[in-house]
C-alpha cells in the first residue's frame, strides 16, 4: 500500500517537499491555512541575489504540485492531532480526518511586527514603511509617499526586531541586510534622482553573491552606508522624518531629515506554528522557532518520531536554503518510511 | 637654516601591551553586561549630552576596554547619569552603571591600581 505524508504549510518549503515526495511515489496532502499556496513568496517582487521575478519560483513550485497529483487542502488548519501505534490521525478545522504515516511541518515564519519598535514610529508617522510594504510598492510599479508625491531621500534601517534584546530576539534574521541592499538598488532604479541611506550595525553579506550585490549598490547605484543604530525617528512640521543616529565611524552624532523610512523587519517564529507546536507536542528553542534534535546533522528531525521539519519554521532562511532544507527533509522521511527509524 | 616645521609627536597608536586595562576588568566583574556591547552607537545617538559635547558613551566603552584611561578620565564627568541610553541598548548593557562604576574606580584609583 502506498504511504501517505501530510505536510503542514504550503509555502516554498511545503510545496517543494510535497512535489519531491510525490515524485518518489508517495501520496501527499498539503494543509495550507490561506486560500493560496506560496506563503511569503507571494509578496516579493524580485528576488536576491540575481533579481529574478518571484513569480518564476512560484511557477516552478506550482508545476511541482500540479504535475504530481498532490492533494491540496487550502483554507485549512489542523485542530486535533493524535498518534496510534502505526499512524498519525489528524482532524482539520473543517472536520475532515486524515491518516498519515509521517508528518512534515513547514509552517514558515512571521514578519516581526514593526509597531513594537515604537521609537521608529511605524503605524504612527506617515511614510514609515516596512520592507514588505516596499515590495508591494515595487509590485504596483510606484513608490510614493502618503500624499502621492515621490520621495527624494529614503532611509533604510537594518535589524528592526532582530539582534535586539528589547524585543526578546537575540538572533540575526540573516537576510535583511541583503534585502536592504537589493531594495536600495531597486529604489534607485525606480527613482534615479533619489538618495538612499542604509543605517546598519554590521553588513552581513554571508550568502552566495551577496557581497557582489553590496559592491554593485555602492559602485553603480551610489547607495550610502552609515554605520550606527538609529535610536529614534520623529516627524517634523513639514512632514519629514528626522532620525537620530551616531555615525560610529566618524564618532559623532548625526541627524538627518528623510522623506521615507523603510524598516528591515526581521523574521520570527510564526504564531500559527506556535499553535501547531502546542497541538502536536513539538519542542521550540530559545529563539521560539521549532527546535531540531541536532543542529548539525539532524536539522530536519523533531522530538517526535515520524514528524520532520522543513524550511524557515526552524530558523531564518533564504529561498535556496529553504529548498535545500526541504529536499533534505524528503530524504529523512523516505528513510523513515522504509525502515521506521527516527 | 630652513625650518620644515617637523616636531616629534607622541605616537597615535593604542599601545595595547603597556596600557593598563584594570579599569575594564573591574567593570567586567561588577557589571558583566559591559562585555556585550557591540559598538552600535544607539546609546550615544539618544544621549542629550552627546549632541552638545564631544561625549560618546559608545566611545567611552571602547576606550575603557583598550585602557586609554586619560581620555576616559577627561570625558567621564560629561555624562549626566540620566539613564536614557539604557532604554535603547539592543544588547541590554546596563550603560549608566558603567559610568557609575568607572567613577567609583577612579575615586579609589590607588586601591584598583588604575
Ligand atoms: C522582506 C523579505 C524579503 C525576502 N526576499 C527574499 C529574496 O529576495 N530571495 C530569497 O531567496 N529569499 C527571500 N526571503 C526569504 C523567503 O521569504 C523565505 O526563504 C521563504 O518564504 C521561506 O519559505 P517557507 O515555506 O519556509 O515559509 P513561508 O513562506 O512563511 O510559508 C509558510 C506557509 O505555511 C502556512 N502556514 C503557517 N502555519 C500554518 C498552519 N498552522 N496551518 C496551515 N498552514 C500554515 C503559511 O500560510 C504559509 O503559506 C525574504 C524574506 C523577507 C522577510
Ligand atoms: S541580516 Fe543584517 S539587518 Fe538582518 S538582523 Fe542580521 S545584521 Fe540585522
Ligand atoms: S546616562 Fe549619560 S550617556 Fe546615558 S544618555 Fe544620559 S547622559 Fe548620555
Ligand atoms: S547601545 Fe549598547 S551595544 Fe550599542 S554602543 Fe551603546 S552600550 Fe554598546
Amino acid at each position: 500500500m502506498s504511504k501517505h505524508v501530510v505536510v503542514i504549510g504550503g509555502g516554498v518549503a511545503g510545496l517543494e517537499v510535497a512535489g519531491q515526495l510525490s515524485k518518489a511515489g508517495i501520496e501527499v496532502s498539503v494543509i495550507e491555512k490561506e486560500i493560496n499556496t506560496g506563503g511569503h513568496l507571494n509578496n516579493w517582487y524580485r528576488l536576491f541575489p540575481d533579481r529574478r521575478d518571484s513569480s518564476e519560483v512560484k511557477e516552478y513550485l506550482d508545476g511541482m504540485t500540479h504535475n504530481h497529483g498532490i492533494n491540496l487542502l487550502t483554507n485549512t488548519t489542523i485542530e486535533v492531532f493524535k498518534r496510534n501505534t502505526s499512524h498519525f490521525l489528524i482532524t482539520t478545522n473543517g472536520g475532515k480526518e486524515l491518516t498519515a504515516d509521517a508528518i512534515i511541518i513547514a509552517t514558515g515564519f512571521d514578519l516581526f511586527k514593526s509597531s513594537r519598535k515604537e521609537e521608529y514610529g511605524y503605524g504612527i508617522y506617515d511614510n514609515v514603511i516596512t520592507s514588505v510594504d516596499l515590495e508591494k510598492m515595487f509590485r504596483k510599479g510606484k513608490i510614493a509617499l502618503t500624499n502621492q508625491t515621490v520621495p527624494e531621500t529614503i532611509g533604510i534601517i537594518h535589524c528592526v526586531g532582530s539582534r535586539d534584546e528589547k524585543v526578546g530576539n537575540f538572533y540575526c534574521s540573516k537576510l535583511c541586510c541583503v534585502t536592504a541592499v537589493k531594495q536600495a538598488i531597486e529604489i534607485r532604479e525606480f527613482l534615479p534622482d533619489s538618495k538612499v541611506f542604509c543605517f546598519y550595525m554590521d553588513m552581513r553579506m554571508g550568502g552566495a553573491f551577496y557581497e557582489e550585490l553590496y559592491r554593485e549598490a555602492q559602485e553603480k547605484w551610489g547607495v550610502n552606508f552609515i554605520r550606527g543604530k538609529v535610536s529614534e525617528a520623529s516627524e517634523t512640521i513639514e512632514n519629514k522624518l528626522l532620525i537620530k543616529v551616531e555615525d560610529t565611524l566618524a564618532g559623532r552624532p548625526l541627524k538627518m531629515k528623510l522623506d521615507m523610512l523603510v524598516l528591515m523587519a526581521g523574521m520570527e517564529m510564526s504564531e500559527d506554528g506556535e499553535k501547531i507546536a502546542g497541538i502536536v507536542g513539538l519542542k521550540t528553542g530559545e529563539n521560539r522557532f521549532f527546535a531540531a534534535t541536532d543542529n548539525l546533522i539532524g536539522s530536519n528531525r523533531s522530538n517526535i518520531d515520524g514528524v520532520f521539519y522543513a524550511g524557515s519554521c526552524t530558523a531564518p532562511m533564504n529561498i535556496p536554503e529553504t529548498i535545500s532544507h526541504a529536499r533534505a527533509a524528503v530524504v529523512e522521511v523516505i528513510d523513515y518510511l522504509n525502515d521506521g527509524i527516527r | 637654516m630652513d625650518k620644515f616645521g617637523f616636531t616629534i609627536s607622541a605616537g597615535r597608536q593604542i599601545d595595547y601591551d603597556s596600557n593598563n586595562r584594570r579599569l575594564a576588568e573591574y567593570i567586567f566583574e561588577k557589571e558583566p553586561s559591559f562585555r556585550l556591547c557591540i559598538e552600535c552607537g544607539g546609546c550615544s545617538a539618544t544621549c542629550t549630552t552627546a549632541n552638545f559635547t564631544g561625549f560618546s558613551l559608545r566611545e567611552l566603552h571602547i576606550l575603557i576596554k583598550r585602557g586609554e584611561n586619560d581620555q576616559v578620565r577627561q570625558n567621564l564627568n560629561k555624562c549626566m547619569l540620566c539613564g536614557k541610553c539604557t532604554l535603547v541598548c539592543p544588547r541590554g548593557v546596563n550603560t549608566r552603571n558603567i559610568v557609575v562604576l568607572a567613577k567609583n574606580a577612579f575615586q579609589k584609583s590607588d586601591e584598583y591600581e588604575i
